[in-house]
């Protein structure tokens, strides 16, 4: 059994789980993490976690009023106490990483700090119980907020117009695209065509399929960048727009942004900007300045509300004046008196992306990023996120490979080419850093770089960490060259190792049923008995 | 693993035997290894017209779909079950696992294809490259 | 700048390892011309207290302290403390989209458990993580039901929420799907007669709420009949969760497209909630969305992983099941706690609790001169149509000024609904609350505030 060093000091070739580091593993030191089954496992007929006030109306026979739509049983919704609520989720939680336990640096997902003070307003009362039709007169205050954040929103990104309704990055793309769309059917021809950088996150092409435009793919040039010579010979009068992630995935700002807008212009097509990498912006640069038609804003990269384990997100969409008739409905309006109303009647409107706003919660949060941080906040914001993701490339350009020379702002993107010959990829040093106490960064992604580590350290890491995550980074590197398997089977630290996804996979296991003891769902190898295996079995059901 | 002397290949790593007039396609050693363990099948209907070049279905790892091209035209005749239960089949014994057959309306096409020889040299082209 | 952990030392040290001389030579990539060289238009930087200070003021000049009469897909339930205490915990809220397994087993964990329970109160064989609400989810749902048939025309009852079927028309209009509307009878469900006319064998789906826009529970199996005898597919989408407490699931159905926000989410004037999309596991392969599974680690240990990720967009780009990325984690964890506190027992009582408030209120309210309930013979849940003698603009005037909202007017979505309104009851409205909106009903000449 290893031994665990406790100090960083004498960590120097430590083991955790029989796994040797090469250096010192500052960041971290393992600890007991609590065991704990599913809820279903834990629950028995009779525990409570809840009591009712007494009715203080008549009691009712559902049998009476429902006739045979009354349901008998609740099948096996759990039965426990709140203490055992709380040790359930509260363990649950100590098996996940978190920004608040360290640095995050998954590329183009932008994982900074999430305010606190962003959680407490959200949750006031007035705000978190306001009802999307109460009446407008005892709206204003929630309505306001949202006219703050749309003024905020359309100054930073220099837009003329915006809608808050998209729920998420996604949501936003097929709103713009809606836009697009729109603008040109009411010049008599929706266009066929889509051209997509093959750099772009593959929410682009989803999205222009689902809104009926075929998808051309656009190469970039040798500096990662788009290929204008390219560009000029696709772009016709079928093209409907460009779109394209600014800076682009590998975190370089298309320097001739003017000419691509231009190019595109001059044949009617409109220019998409995915706001995806905006936080190597605010502050410094406008997109509205530069020739973006549209473009959507990820609110939970760029502005701080949370991730929340994958969501919620909100992807307000901002666009220029010829577009604004497109907007979807409702939208927000000042009356002569100051007070806000919601406008219904658009008749170009592509119509509702979502009912009623969005996300409003994440408008909250939102705004009070923007309004804890003003101008000169944003804008030194920016400038540590692209200092960090320069710093880290400086420290780390002798050992890993950096396919693209162009200067970077808030992420830098290397390849595994190197370790490679080790038989190391890009995944297994992303499984390792897990080791050192540190989320990996995006693996594999954009796909014109082989083997990708991507990595986007955010404004929120000081340099302390970011010292401690290069050193991690550089010990990798040295471990692929003395001691590759180390890193092939890593992670070693954790709860549980590298998962059977193939089994996973080929026989689906998507919820839990009772009769256990039966075969494992997805292997030979025998379950221990603290976490007994999970059984498919379909009983008959009444409810 | 060798490729079979009496099956036809594609570019697109399909593999195809003849019998008669009907024609048994699957997917090539080179491709189940380069896409690692398959996860799932999606093959078309019996009935179903295909197309030579065209996709008529796909097969999927854990993290890629790889789409299956048809080397002929024709009307699907059979589609092999065991690979909805099975899809490991693919892995464990590619040229013996095949995924559908097809009357073949077009029998000519089969000339267009590679030879076990020409698709060797292909691939061992696409591995260097 | 409190959220910057950098001292202008750090900064300086970095700049110097860099090998640049300042800050402004990293941005050089940016044409000059459009570097910004002042301030950004925006509010100034402003310290907790007072960010704290302005939400106040802004919550206060909404219906802060009003009794509410509101449903319509956002409904008004008790939030459990302990929802709160847990989802605020940072390695539930400071977490992304659990692609590393090994250090995100506590979110899949809980995904795995939601799906569970989603499963165990739709009666459907599987669900998914979540979608982002309920009205995207009816949209998703019809586009998935195309997939599956392979047809393009979709059969949609007017007395699915309306702002779901105006999501659902903008998500269709470029997917070559028609739509044909079917009314509802004098009972407030679907009018059967038009339903059975309206479904051919080119008929992908039909897409019924139940319980209703109108709060009326559909007769989902005989619906259900008339859909599958054509090969179509029947889509129920549930917009109040909490009915599944009481009224029986719709077992009937291929796909059940749930909004979760009853179960424990705020209101939050209309967002984050949590769609979720439950189905037949024959139609796995077509579903949108994010799915946990369960597997084993490399010692055989249990654990858990999202899976058959070849769906979604970031492997399968232009040909993704739907161009869907993030999903509702953190809201759905919220529901998923919500469950487990009311659990197996809870669940029917709370929504008992409903059921009687609103019989309650229902007949309280038609009681008063000149009112009736519509439908009135028909099964509910929480919700009921209100007919007054006057225009329910006029009565829920006079409700403000005390301090109540009432029904929501219908006549916008449904004109010969004229003088109907649409209320809801649920637990959170007491028995004081309901006989004193039916004495302002009652009473004409009551002072009024103006209802806009």
């Amino acid at each position: 059994m290893a031994t665990e060093t406790i100090t960083p000091s004498n960590a120097t070739a430590s083991e955790t789980n029989g796994a040797p580091f090469v250096g010192e593993r500052s960041k971290v030191s393992s600890h007991i993490s609590q065991n704990e089954g599913l809820i279903f496992e834990k629950s028995s007929p009779g525990k409570k976690a809840y009591r009712l006030a007494p009715l203080d109306v008549p009691a009712i026979d559902p049998r009476a009023l429902l006739g045979k739509h009354a349901r008998e049983d609740l099948g096996l919704l759990p039965e426990v106490s709140e203490i055992e609520i709380i040790r359930h989720f509260t363990r649950l939680s100590t098996w996940n990483y978190a920004i608040d336990l360290g640095m995050y640096p998954l590329g183009s997902c932008t994982m900074k700090y999430n305010p606190r003070v962003n959680e407490t307003v959200a949750r006031l009362e007035g705000i978190a119980d306001a009802h999307p039709y109460q009446p407008e007169s005892l709206s204003q205050g929630a309505m306001r907020v949202m006219w703050m954040l749309q003024e905020c929103l359309k100054e930073i990104t220099g837009m003329d117009s915006i809608t808050l309704q998209p729920a998420a990055g996604a949501h936003g793309e097929f709103t713009g695209i809606l836009l697009v769309r729109a603008y040109h059917e009411s010049k008599g021809n929706p266009r066929k065509k889509i051209l997509i950088p093959d750099s772009a996150h593959g929410t682009n092409p989803a999205t222009a399929a689902i809104c009926g435009y075929q998808v051309q793919n656009l190469k970039s040039n040798s500096d990662g960048m788009v290929d204008l010579a390219e560009l000029e010979q696709l772009v016709d009068e079928e093209t409907a727009a460009l779109m394209l992630t600014n800076p682009s995935t590998i975190g370089v700002f298309e320097s001739e942004i003017h000419k691509i807008a231009d190019i595109l212009h001059s044949k009617g097509a409109l220019l998409y900007m995915d706001g995806a990498n905006m936080n190597a912006l605010v502050g410094k640069t406008r997109p509205g300045d530069f020739g973006v038609d549209v473009m959507h804003l990820n609110l939970h990269k760029t502005f701080s509300t949370p991730h929340g384990g994958g969501g919620p997100g909100s992807g307000p969409v901002a666009c220029k004046k010829i577009l604004e008739p497109f907007l979807p409905t409702p939208v927000l309006a000042e009356k002569p008196d100051n007070t806000l109303t919601f406008n219904y009647d658009r008749p170009q409107s592509v119509g509702r992306v979502r009912m009623f706003y969005g996300n409003y919660g994440m408008f909250v949060r939102a705004l009070a990023y923007i309004l804890a941080n003003g101008p000169d906040g944003l804008r030194q914001t920016t400038e540590d996120a692209v200092l960090n993701a320069n710093y880290i490339r400086a420290k780390l350009e002798d050992v890993y490979e950096l396919p693209y020379k162009t200067p970077t702002l808030h992420e830098v993107v290397f390849s595994d080419r190197r370790q490679t010959r080790n038989g190391v990829k890009t995944g297994d040093i992303a499984k390792r850093l897990i080791d050192y106490g540190f989320h990996p960064y995006t693996t594999s992604f954009p796909m014109i770089v082989a083997g990708a580590l991507m990595i986007e350290p955010t404004e929120s890491e000081s340099k302390e960490e970011l010292d401690q995550f290069i050193d991690a980074m550089r010990q990798i590197a040295r471990e692929a060259e003395e001691n590759p398997e180390i890193i092939l089977h890593a992670p070693h630290a954790t709860r549980v190792s590298r998962m059977d996804e193939v089994a996973a996979a080929r026989k689906p296991v998507l919820r839990w049923k009772p009769n256990a003891g039966a075969e494992s769902p997805a292997s030979e190898t025998a379950a221990s008995n603290a976490n007994p295996p999970l059984v498919p079995a379909t009983p008959a059901k009444e409810y | 693993m060798t490729y079979p002397n009496s099956y036809r290949y594609t570019r697109e790593h399909e593999w195809l035997q003849v019998e008669g007039a009907i024609g048994t396609v699957g997917i090539t050693d080179y491709a189940q290894n380069s896409l690692g363990d398959i996860v799932f099948v999606d093959a078309p209907k019996v009935g179903d017209k295909v197309e030579a070049g065209k996709v008529f279905g796909s097969v999927e790892s854990v993290k890629a779909v790889s789409d299956l091209y048809s080397p002929v035209s024709g009307t699907v005749t059979a589609v092999n079950q065991e690979l909805v239960t099975a899809p490991e089949k693919i892995n464990t014994g590619p040229h013996q696992a095949w995924i559908v057959k097809v009357q073949l309306s077009n029998p000519s096409e089969v000339d267009a294809l590679l030879s076990s020889a020409d698709y060797e040299k292909f691939i061992a082209e696409e591995t260097n490259a | 700048m409190r959220y910057l952990p950098k001292s202008p030392t750090d900064r300086a040290a970095m700049l110097q390892d860099i090998g640049v001389s300042s800050i402004g030579d990293l941005f050089l990539s940016i044409p000059a011309e459009y570097r910004l060289t002042g301030d950004l238009n925006i509010p100034p930087q402003m310290g907790e207290q007072e960010i704290v200070n302005l939400f106040r003021v802004a919550a206060d000049r909404n219906a802060n302290g009003y009794a509410s009469f509101l449903g319509a897909g956002a409904y008004r339930h008790y939030r459990p403390v302990v929802i709160d205490a847990l989802v605020q915990r940072g390695e539930f809220l400071t977490s992304y989209t659990p692609y590393q397994a090994e250090i995100s087993q506590g979110t899949l964990q809980a995904i795995f458990e939601f799906q569970t329970m989603i499963c165990e109160l739709t009666g459907m064989e599987i669900a998914n993580a979540s979608m982002y609400d309920g009205s995207t989810g009816a949209a998703e749902s019809v586009m998935m039901a195309a997939r599956v048939t392979r047809r393009s025309h979709m059969v949609v009852a007017s007395t699915v929420h309306p702002e779901y079927r105006e999501v659902l028309k903008t998500y269709a209009q470029h997917q070559g799907l028609t739509k044909h509307v079917v009314g509802y009878g004098a009972d407030g469900r679907v009018d059967m007669k038009a339903l059975e006319v309206a479904i051919t064998d080119q008929t992908a789906c039909v897409l019924i709420q139940s319980p209703n826009f109108f709060g009326v529970i559909e007769d989902v199996a005989a619906i259900a009949e008339l859909a599958h005898a054509k090969g179509a597919l029947l889509i129920v989408s549930i917009a109040e969760a909490l009915s599944l407490g009481i009224v029986r699931p719709p077992t009937e159905a291929d796909i059940v497209s749930l909004e979760a926000q009853s179960f424990g989410v705020a209101i939050s004037y209309g967002g984050p909630y949590c769609g979720v999309l439950a189905c037949k596991e024959k139609f796995i392969r077509q579903m949108p969305g994010r799915l946990t599974g369960a597997t084993v680690d490399q010692q055989g240990r249990r654990g858990f992983v999202l899976t058959l990720s070849t769906r979604e967009q970031h492997i399968r780009r232009e040909k993704a099941t739907s161009n869907i990325c993030t999903n509702q984690a953190l809201v759905a964890l919220m529901t998923c706690i919500y469950l487990t506190i009311y659990g197996k027992a809870g669940m029917r009582e709370l929504a008992e609790q409903n059921l009687a408030k609103t019989h309650y209120a229902a007949q309280t309210l038609a009681a008063t001169p000149g009112s009736k309930l519509l439908f009135a013979n028909s099964p509910r849940f929480n919700e009921f149509v209100l007919d007054t003698a006057e225009a329910p603009d006029i009565v829920n005037a006079r409700l403000l000024r005390h301090k109540m909202i009432g029904g929501l007017p219908l006549s916008h979505w449904y004109p010969e609904l004229k003088n109907a309104s649409l209320w809801c009851a649920t637990e959170q409205n007491s028995r004081t609350q309901i006989d004193a909106a039916a004495a302002v009903i009652a009473d004409k000449h009551a002072p009024a505030l103006a209802y806009v």
